[in-house]
């Protein structure tokens, strides 16, 4: 019974293998190609950081130093909007002014200013498919600057590139809440930096007894 | 702007001598052809700092001191 079955076996295997073996070979051969096109190129931390600092120059050479400031203390940019309708044409800010925050490789998260309502995530990426070290991603701060100059230079270009969704998808609207808050304590403090400022330099010019 | 990278210098010039400007026009389409979004930082009269998305450059103002390419954006997940 055993001897049969074998036989049986070997004859099936005889007779797939005309079927199998060549389609086996392509499917050896696609592999190995798809390994020889994407040489394995490993994470270096050091040109990462290199990379960073090169995106960070860049973006304070071109973002307002407010901007700059907020970026640096809080991690993200404020970008007003400038469209009457809002972000897009779903309506919902009946002309009330809007702004965007911008974080690295996250959504941009559209808000109402002075109600802090969160409007809509907007997610878009800029991937690089040439892979320059194996990875998509632009340096953080390049990240931010693209999505910056994208909004500042044409707002409905990049919104309706982007994937629209509900505020709560990527980013915690909690945290995106205490993120607004930080953002109206750092600028009460800048402001009140300025007028002490500016009050020590009255003090300075004023002629001396 | 390219990942592992950051800024890279791709090509510069003065638009004033026209073999700089015919490099520079090159270089432009260059990479617009390959897929890239053109941006020029600019000051406003009130020292306002904005962008200007280019998709020729006949839009580049003639005063410009930089473009700046960066990928197309894509929606993202």
């Amino acid at each position: 019974m055993l001897l049969a079955l074998a036989a049986t076996a070997l004859v099936a295997l005889a007779l797939l293998s005309e079927e199998l073996l060549p389609k086996l070979e392509e499917a050896w051969s696609r592999h190995r190609a798809r390994r020889r096109r994407t040489p394995e190129i490993s994470y270096d931390p050091g040109r990462e950081r290199r990379a960073e600092q090169r995106a960070r120059a860049l973006l304070r050479s071109c973002v307002n130093d407010e901007e700059w400031g907020m970026y640096r203390d809080l991690g993200f940019i404020r970008v007003w909007g400038s469209r009457a309708e809002g972000p897009d044409n779903t309506g919902g800010t009946g002309g009330a002014p809007y702004a965007y925050l911008i974080y690295p490789h996250r959504a941009i998260v559209a808000y109402l200013a002075q109600t802090h309502r969160l409007l809509n995530e907007y997610c878009v990426a800029f991937p690089d498919d040439t892979r320059p070290y194996g990875s998509p991603r632009l340096p953080d701060s390049d990240d931010v600057l693209a999505k910056w100059m994208a909004l500042t230079g044409d707002e409905h270009r990049l919104i309706s590139t982007a994937n629209m969704h509900l505020p709560g998808r990527q980013l915690d609207p909690v945290r995106v809440k205490r993120d607004l808050w930080r953002l109206s304590q750092w600028e009460r403090a800048r402001i009140r930096n300025a007028a002490g400022r500016a009050a020590s330099e009255q003090i300075d010019a004023a002629p001396g007894p | 702007m390219k990942p592992g990278h950051g800024e890279v210098l791709i090509a510069e010039g003065d638009v004033e001598l026209a073999p700089d400007e015919q490099r520079l026009i090159e270089e432009f389409h260059r990479q617009l052809d390959a897929g890239s979004w053109a941006a020029v930082p600019v000051t406003g009269p009130q020292g306002r700092r904005d962008s200007l998305m280019v998709r020729a450059f006949g839009d580049i103002p003639r005063d410009a001191d930089r473009v700046i390419f960066f990928p197309r954006a894509a929606g993202g997940r």
